[in-house]
Order: C-alpha cells, then sequence, then structure tokens
C-alpha cells in the first residue's frame, strides 16, 4: 500500500480495512455524539498501541507484558507537562519528547538487561516491572496525582466549547471535540504507515529472519540482541505515542486507563484475534474488540436477563456482560491454536506463486 | 594395575553456600537499623511466613519449568482456586472452625489444605492436557495459551463465586498472638512457617532421596538422556505439573487465610512475585526458590517498616540487585 510495498492482500480484507479506516475517517459526521466519538478515538487510539505490540510480537517474536508501561509513560507525559505549564501546544510537545525520551530508555534498559537470554525471561521481567511502574505511578502523587490521575485542560482549540464552523455547509459544526478526533485519527494514520514502512525495510526482514531462525540470522552475520532491542525500543516509543494521544482524547490520566493490566490484556486478545504479525491485524482486531466492548455487553446483558428470568441462574452468570472478558479469553485460546495468524490471516489470500 | 581407584568417591560438585547466607546476612543488617529486639522479631517471623507462603506457590512453577521448559503464566489461576476451596470447606465446618479448640480448629483446616491440593491438582492435570501439551516447545504459544488459561479461569472464578470480595475467617485458636517477652508472635504466622518448612523438607526429601526425585532431576539436566534410558518422561511430566499446582493450591490458601478474604484477583497478584522469586533462585531450582522468597519476604516486612515507600519497589529492587550480580540467578540451573 502507501510507501510501504504490503498491501493488505486479499479482496475481503482490504474491503474490511478500507470500510473500518473510512467510517473512522467520517466519524464524527457519521455518528454525532459523544458515545460513538469515544468509541472511534479508543479504536484508533488501540489500532496503534495494538500495531506496536504486533511489531514486537508477531515480527520479533518477543512477548512483553511492559507495553501498557511504555502506553501510561506517553499519557503520563502529557499528563504532568499540561497540568503543570498549562494548557499549551509548547507544553504537549515538551510532553511528547520527555515522553517518547523516557520510554526509549526504559525500553533501551530493559532490552539490554533481558533480551540476551530467553524469550520467557524477558516475558517475566517485563511482568514484574511494569508491575513496579504500575505501583509507583500509582503513589508517587506529588506528581501523577496518585491513583485519582491527573485531569488537565487541553489548548483552546481542541476543548469541546471551541468552534471552528458553527452550522456550515449541510449543517456542520465542527468543534474542538472534532479537531481533537482529528488529531487522534491523523497520527495514528501517519504513525500506523511508518511502522507498515518499518517492518517491510531490511531491518523488518531481519527481525522476522531472527524470529524464524535466530541462529541462522545471527550465522548470517546479524546481531540478535541489537535488532531485538531496537525492535523494543521502537515499540515502546510508538506505545508511548498511543498513550499521549489517548491522555489528549480523555483529558485525563489516571492508573485505570493508562497503566492497568488490563489493557494489557485487552491488547494481547486484540493481537491475537486480529492476527500476529501481520499489522493490518491491529485496525481490524481493535475495531472489532472495542465495538463488542461497547456493545456486545448490551447483547449479553439481554441474554442475562432473558436467562435469569427462565429460572437458570446458575448458567446465567455466565453471560453476565462482566463475564464478556471469559468469552474473549475462550475465543483467544481458540485462535492461538486454530488461527495463530487470526482474523486477517483467514481473510488473505494464498500468495500467488 | 588399574589406574583407577574404585574406592574413591565420586568426584561431587561444590556446595554453594553463599546465597544461604544471604537471608541471614540480610536480618543481621537489618538489625541495628531497627534497634528494638521485639519489633526485630515480630518483622522477621512475619518475612519467614510470607516467605514460607510464596515458596509453596512458586517452587511448583520453577520445579514445571526446569524439568519441562514450560513457563506456565496460568499458575496464579490455581493459587486463586486455591482459596477459593478454602472458602467453599471452611462453609460447612463453621462449628470446627470457631471453636476455641487447636485440635477441631486444624480438623477443619488440615482436610481443608488436602481438599485445596486435591482439586488444584485434578485442575492442573486438565490445564496440563488441554492448554499445555499441544505447545511445548512453542514458548510464544505457551506464554500466550498459559496467560489465557488464566483469564478463562480467573473469569470462572468470578462467574461461580461473584465478584465480591468473600471473607475467610482465620480459625478462632490461630488468632492473635503469642507473647514472647516483649516480642509479639502471631500464631497463623508460626503455622505457616511450620507448613512451609514441611513443604521444603517433603521436596527436598523427594528430589534428592527417592527414585522419582532421581528421575526428575535426571530430566531436569537432560531428558533425552532419561527418556532413552527407558522411562517414560511424559509421565514424569504430568506428575510434576499436578503436583506443581497443587502447591499452588496449598499456597493460595494459606496466602488466603493470612489474608482472611478470598478473591480470583490474588491469582495475578501472587505471579508477580512468584515470578520475581524464581527469577532470583534461578529458574528451575528449588532451592534457589526457597532462598528467593525468604529474602524478598524479609526485605519485604523490613522495608515496610523503615521506610514504607521504598518497600513498594523493594521487590524489583532485590531482583535487579541478584541479576547484577548472578545474571542467571542465585543457582543458575545449568541446562537452562
Amino acid at each position: 500500500m502507501i510507501l510501504s510495498g504490503n498491501p493488505p492482500r486479499g479482496k475481503l480484507l482490504t474491503a474490511l480495512l478500507v470500510l473500518v479506516v473510512v467510517v473512522l475517517a467520517l466519524a464524527p459526521f457519521l455518528f454525532p455524539g459523544s458515545k460513538p466519538a469515544n468509541v472511534a478515538a479508543k479504536i484508533c487510539v488501540f489500532a496503534l498501541l495494538v500495531a506496536s505490540y504486533d511489531l514486537l510480537l508477531g515480527y520479533a517474536g518477543i512477548v512483553s507484558f511492559a507495553h501498557t508501561m511504555f502506553f501510561g509513560i506517553g499519557a503520563y507525559g502529557i499528563a504532568i507537562t499540561l497540568y503543570a505549564l498549562g494548557p499549551s501546544w509548547g507544553a504537549i510537545l515538551l510532553g511528547l519528547g520527555a515522553a517518547i525520551l523516557v520510554a526509549a530508555l526504559f525500553a533501551l534498559a530493559i532490552g539490554l538487561f533481558s533480551l540476551r537470554v530467553q524469550t520467557i525471561f524477558f516475558a517475566m521481567v517485563t511482568l514484574a516491572v511494569a508491575s513496579a511502574f504500575a505501583v509507583l505511578a500509582s503513589q508517587l502523587s506529588w506528581l501523577t496525582g496518585g491513583e485519582d490521575g491527573r485531569t488537565f485542560r487541553v489548548p483552546e482549540m481542541l476543548r469541546p466549547g471551541f468552534r471552528l464552523i458553527e452550522n456550515g455547509p449541510f449543517g456542520i459544526t465542527i468543534s474542538g471535540r472534532t479537531l481533537s478526533y482529528y488529531l487522534v485519527f491523523c497520527s495514528v494514520v501517519v504513525l500506523f504507515l511508518v511502522m507498515l514502512r518499518i517492518v517491510e525495510s531490511p531491518f523488518g526482514r531481519v527481525l522476522q529472519a531472527i524470529r524464524e531462525n535466530p541462529f541462522r540470522a545471527e550465522a548470517l552475520g546479524y546481531r540478535i540482541i541489537y535488532h531485538r532491542t531496537l525492535a523494543n525500543v521502537l515499540a515502546a516509543v510508538f506505545a508511548a505515542c498511543a498513550g499521549a494521544l489517548n491522555a489528549l482524547w480523555l483529558r485525563y490520566t489516571g492508573p485505570d486507563t493508562s497503566l492497568s493490566f488490563n489493557i494489557m490484556i485487552d491488547i494481547l486478545l486484540i493481537v491475537v484475534i486480529g492476527g500476529m504479525g501481520t499489522l493490518y491485524g491491529a485496525i481490524i482486531g481493535a475495531a472489532l474488540f472495542v465495538l463488542a466492548e461497547n456493545y456486545l455487553q448490551t447483547l449479553m446483558g439481554a441474554a442475562f436477563g432473558a436467562l435469569n428470568a427462565s429460572g437458570a441462574g446458575f448458567v446465567a452468570n455466565f453471560f453476565n456482560p462482566d463475564r464478556w472478558l471469559l468469552w474473549l479469553g475462550i475465543l483467544f485460546i481458540l485462535s492461538v491454536y486454530f488461527f495463530p495468524t487470526g482474523i486477517v490471516g483467514k481473510l488473505r489470500a494464498e500468495p500467488k506463486s | 594395575m588399574s589406574a583407577i581407584d574404585t574406592g574413591a568417591a565420586l568426584p561431587q560438585q561444590k556446595t554453594d553456600y553463599i546465597p544461604v547466607l544471604l537471608p541471614l546476612a540480610l536480618a543481621l543488617a537489618a538489625f541495628p537499623l531497627i534497634g528494638s529486639f521485639s519489633t526485630w522479631t515480630t518483622l522477621t517471623l512475619a518475612g519467614l511466613a510470607m516467605g514460607m507462603m510464596i515458596f509453596a506457590m512458586a517452587s511448583g512453577l520453577t520445579l514445571v519449568f526446569g524439568l519441562m521448559d514450560v513457563m506456565n503464566f496460568g499458575h496464579g489461576a490455581f493459587v486463586a482456586v486455591g482459596a477459593y476451596v478454602a472458602v467453599v470447606a471452611f462453609a460447612p465446618m463453621v462449628a470446627l472452625t470457631q471453636s476455641p479448640s487447636l485440635a477441631s480448629n486444624l480438623m477443619a483446616l488440615i482436610p481443608a489444605m488436602l481438599l485445596a491440593m486435591a482439586v488444584t491438582g485434578v485442575a492442573g492435570y486438565v490445564f496440563e492436557r488441554l492448554l499445555v501439551r499441544p505447545v511445548y516447545g512453542q514458548h510464544l504459544k505457551q506464554i500466550l495459551i498459559t496467560m489465557g488459561g488464566l483469564i478463562v479461569i480467573e473469569q470462572l472464578l468470578y462467574a461461580t463465586f461473584g465478584p465480591q470480595l468473600n471473607p475467610l475467617p482465620l480459625p478462632a485458636a490461630l488468632r492473635g498472638s503469642i507473647p514472647l517477652g516483649a516480642a509479639a508472635i502471631e500464631k497463623y504466622r508460626l503455622l505457616a512457617v511450620v507448613v512451609g518448612l514441611i513443604v521444603f523438607l517433603a521436596l527436598q526429601f523427594t528430589l534428592t532421596r527417592t527414585k522419582i526425585g532421581l528421575l526428575i532431576r535426571a530430566g531436569v539436566e537432560n531428558g533425552e538422556m532419561v527418556e532413552a534410558l527407558g522411562y517414560r518422561i511424559r509421565r514424569l511430566f504430568v506428575g510434576v505439573f499436578m503436583a506443581g499446582s497443587a502447591l499452588a493450591g496449598l499456597g493460595g490458601l494459606m496466602w488466603a487465610l493470612y489474608r482472611e478474604q478470598a478473591h480470583a484477583s490474588i491469582g495475578g497478584e501472587m505471579m508477580v512475585t512468584t515470578f520475581i522469586v524464581i527469577i532470583i533462585g534461578g529458574l528451575g531450582s528449588v532451592g534457589g526458590c526457597f532462598i528467593g522468597s525468604v529474602l524478598l519476604a524479609l526485605l519485604a516486612n523490613y522495608a515496610g517498616f523503615l521506610a514504607p515507600k521504598v518497600a513498594l519497589i523493594s521487590n524489583i529492587a532485590l531482583m535487579v540487585a541478584v541479576l547484577l550480580w548472578r545474571p542467571r540467578g542465585l543457582y543458575p540451573v545449568t541446562s537452562r
């Protein structure tokens, strides 16, 4: 596709992707109201976040549990600077820059510290580090606002009260909220294209070679530790960007929205169900997941009510909307077994010989 | 004629005692900082008790990894299952648990422990069969699948028992503390130390003095060779997995009683701690895991008293320090 020579392949997949992107691009006009806007923005942010994780899991074959930590670093970078310096574009840039730097340094340190050894060791170390970071962030209240997090003000242009066009042609109103959404959307599109380019670059190819056969890659003269660490740093930087965008959209950063382990589980579910090692899986997966999170639960609620009414109290518990992760978890296990390339892999046509 | 002296003892590896001294050194170093003997005794005992419970949860994990090269990210689920077994088992035995006599308390506690181990052992068998077996040797899938298992089991627990905290009162005779001079020693912690020591000694005995233990240790060193000698290492794997799950269940029951509440989230919480412990000990090493647990728990208790803010990251700091000193843990297992 654009810039990358990595087309989605497969007609149905292309059609789906185009549909998702077009709907997201027009979301503020197609579905007015705050809930659809939140859903659309969350899909964008998660598409970016999950794609950055896919860089690590799908392309480099590394399992990290610290991805929410980098997501959180981005979110807190924006929150802390905007809270301290007041709403200005300079503060946003400063916060973003600082967050990217911190995330890159952390990723570099963790990578050099633990990527030399096995996948398992890295997974365990990242889990431990991420949980310590989450505890730290919720305890250093003078800096992060503790459990309450930080609510901050964004520059004038991005506030809901701001009107760029009021009752323009076709009765269109472009508010600060719309602008915020397009800031998120456009950044995600650009960053996603950059990632597509990265995985098709020689560097990306080497990563895949290392994933498939580390010994052979090393024998060919590629430094495994260098490539893996760089992949880790890149993924961390993209995750920090996703976190910053999320913070700007929510105008709030707290442990639950940026650092909780539940987000890590969501990322894992999305990347595996969407399709590991495809990047496009992140878009499809995120769209499905966020839609399911927001609308499937209503459906489960109906089933729950019906079962409860029919007297199947115990069985009904399994359809309680709060238990939707149960079904996703089962779907997750089944997809690791039977469709390791996820939805995207299933939809992709066999490459022409 | 023969140059080989058949009477001489086989050459043995030197035993490495430095890690064993670490918890002692830590306890001694903390004494002057804390100052008061009674506080120090209380903290040390609390640390030992916590360490023993962590060890019970972590030992299975490290053993499974050592033998099968499987890191079970769903191990925490068995901890949570153990905690809920305590809730279910204690419910019909209120008369026994609330009686002030220690004997009748133990009559409730010991069957509950055995039940927890049996339930989690069987759960471990099913888990191994359904989730782990198809992905042997594929680390990435293993991590993902077992993590998925953790999510599913956690959600099943929520669906069955509801999302609320389940209170789990300690048996009457185990509440409160025994005064020892100026120090107060909580009864339950004493029990936890005893149970933990029994688990450790039983594990050590099995591993070093029985034929099964010999096979397990040989399997850790070189599984193919054990197979070539005609032993079915698969059965050994399953047995160890079940035993490891059962120990996690026991640890979960003890931990839930210690906190006097049961909730499915303790699985995820304890997972991080057990990972740190087995990384510190050296992946696959039971002895290292024991020392790691005690070290981590002692440090957490001392730090919690001396500098509560530091205690938040004491676990991770300990892990980093140990890895800087010995990058593969206190007792690296050679084959890994």
